[in-house]
């Protein structure tokens, strides 16, 4: 344990490197996802073609991603801008599925006495059917969380530092004790971002609260855990 | 705030005609029911007022004013609209569900939920329940929700579009007698929607009996179509075909009352020995209860 504490402040400093490099895909692909997904439910064509898009992007192995990005977009191989473009398209990948379920969920009699009542179309997105896509939407962020914060750890293949370089150092020399500090990190991190938006959750759906997880809501997170043991 | 239907037609994108050359002047501070089956075009006609729907030809007027020249928002605003399963909102509470409207047109905060408190009183529910969601009430708590909404911003004409159909028995007669004093002290220009009969008749200063495409079958006060069916559909929609409606007096009864019994043999009510002058098809409530007897009887 030693090692531990001689090297206090690399842990800090991967830990801080591993949360910037995980937040903005999460931040972005969440963002980017809404109104792609709004309009996947409201239309059958855009949802098939979306949803296959998502489906195509995601069954790209990460580490083949990380290293097409930098070539797409012309960007140096060592540039973390390529971990955290790869990340948001997994996100997108992932979110978007949630955001067209989160909004098909919205219940037609609901949508339609808010136009009854006379919200304009803006009105009934913003307060009505954006709010009531929380739950859902929510139970979609926390899956992209942990799967954003698990595969940044490819990063550290290409020499992008973050928790991932204690495995790769680990393993080449042989010193399991770096590589579990790395492990037990992540899911610490992922396990902290997942209580933190549970919380901003429980803030911003307050009449949600104490309520079950809606049955759409349940099956997004039964169908979207990532086969991360897969890629 | 009379409502004029002008030839109007409804043809929907994927080719059905909900609604053909339908005209109606609808009287103002009374209340017009809309009854018919499922698919003869109730519903689309109701939403056509506040412009969820636009005809495909002819005009609606509310006080001689084509309201295809009011944009759609404002409109709404201006009419209450009240839905079968409450249409409340899940994520705001009962005070807030009920200010919806008013803070929709700028009314401030404070001020909208003071009113739907009082709201609340006029509809018969506990300030208590202000505070809760949707959620938490029963089904005839939040249909009276719904109604206290559909006043909120004190408009002049209320659609009702089955607002009381999926409540048990019980609560819907509650529902039914909270709305006839409600619109006792109002006066609101009423459209309701509905399938079920004797809540047309009850509620309905003018019932229009409709047909499939908006076809009216017959319109008139629920006496005159109770005493005179305009047609065979009529009867047959009425019940009065099936003896429902056609009363006699039991011959075995004993005592000061009268046994009344429907076609079928089943008993329907009992008629008042001081009432005994009352006229079956009156419009009385007397009468009106004693049909809603027979349809209940003739049920069973």
């Amino acid at each position: 344990m030693d090692w531990v504490w001689t090297h206090l402040d690399l842990i800090s400093s991967e830990t801080l490197a591993h949360i910037g490099l995980s937040v903005p895909p999460i931040v972005i692909g969440f963002l980017v996802s809404i109104p792609l997904g709004y309009w996947a439910s409201r239309s059958a064509v855009a949802r098939s073609v979306l949803l296959t898009i998502g489906n195509v992007l995601y069954t790209i192995p990460a580490l083949a991603l990380v290293v097409l990005v930098p070539v797409v977009l012309g960007l140096s191989l060592l540039n973390p801008g390529n971990v955290v473009v790869a990340l948001t398209l997994y996100a997108v990948a992932i979110m978007v599925r949630s955001a067209a379920d989160a909004f098909a969920s919205v219940s037609a009699d609901v949508r339609q006495s808010a136009t009854a009542l006379g919200y304009s179309a803006a009105q009934r997105f913003f307060r009505v059917e954006l709010p009531l896509a929380g739950p859902v939407l929510l139970a979609g962020i926390r899956v992209v969380s942990v799967s954003t914060i698990s595969l940044v750890t490819i990063g550290a293949l290409v020499g992008i530092p973050s928790l991932g370089s204690f495995f790769t150092d680990g393993f080449q020399r042989a010193f399991l004790l770096e590589a579990a500090v790395g492990f037990v990190l992540v899911l610490v991190l992922a396990a902290v971002f997942d209580v933190l938006l549970t919380v901003l959750g429980r803030v911003l759906l307050p009449w949600n609260r104490g309520l079950r997880p809606t049955a759409a809501a349940r099956r997004v997170i039964a169908q979207q855990l990532p086969p991360i043991g897969a890629r | 705030m009379s409502i004029e239907f002008r030839h109007v037609s409804k043809t929907f994108p994927d080719g059905t005609t909900a609604v053909e050359d339908f005209s109606l002047t609808i009287p103002s501070r009374e209340t017009t029911v809309l009854v018919g089956s499922s698919g003869c075009g109730k519903t689309t006609l109701l939403r056509m007022i506040n412009r969820m729907v636009d005809p495909s030809s002819g005009s609606i007027l509310i006080d001689g004013k084509d309201i295809a020249e009011i944009p759609p928002v404002g409109l709404r605003r201006s009419i209450g609209y009240v839905m079968q399963n409450s249409g409340l909102l899940p994520h705001r509470t009962v005070a807030d569900n009920v200010a919806t409207v008013p803070m929709l047109t700028g009314v401030p905060k404070r001020k909208a939920r003071e009113d739907a408190l009082a709201l609340l009183d006029r509809v018969g529910l506990d300030r208590a329940l202000a505070g809760r969601y949707p959620s938490q009430l029963s089904g005839g708590q939040q249909q009276r929700v719904g109604v206290a909404r559909g006043l909120a911003v004190d408009p002049n004409i209320l659609l009702m579009d089955e607002p009381f159909g999926a409540v048990d028995p019980i609560v819907r007669d509650e529902l039914q007698q909270e709305l006839l004093r409600l619109q006792g002290t109002l006066g609101k220009t009423v459209v309701f929607v509905t399938h079920d009969i004797d809540e047309a008749f009850l509620l309905g200063n003018q019932v229009v009996i409709l047909q499939r495409g908006g076809r009216i079958a017959q319109v008139g006060t629920p006496k005159e179509i109770l005493a005179n069916p305009a047609n065979e559909f009529v009867a047959d929609f009425i019940g009065a075909k099936r003896g429902k409606r056609r009363l006699r007096i039991d011959e075995t009864g004993r005592g000061e009352d009268v046994l009344l019994v429907d076609a079928a043999g089943y008993a329907a009510g009992v008629l008042s020995a001081d009432d005994a002058r009352l006229v079956l098809t009156g419009s009385g409530p007397k009468s009106r209860s004693v049909s809603n007897k027979t349809d209940q009887a003739g049920d069973a």
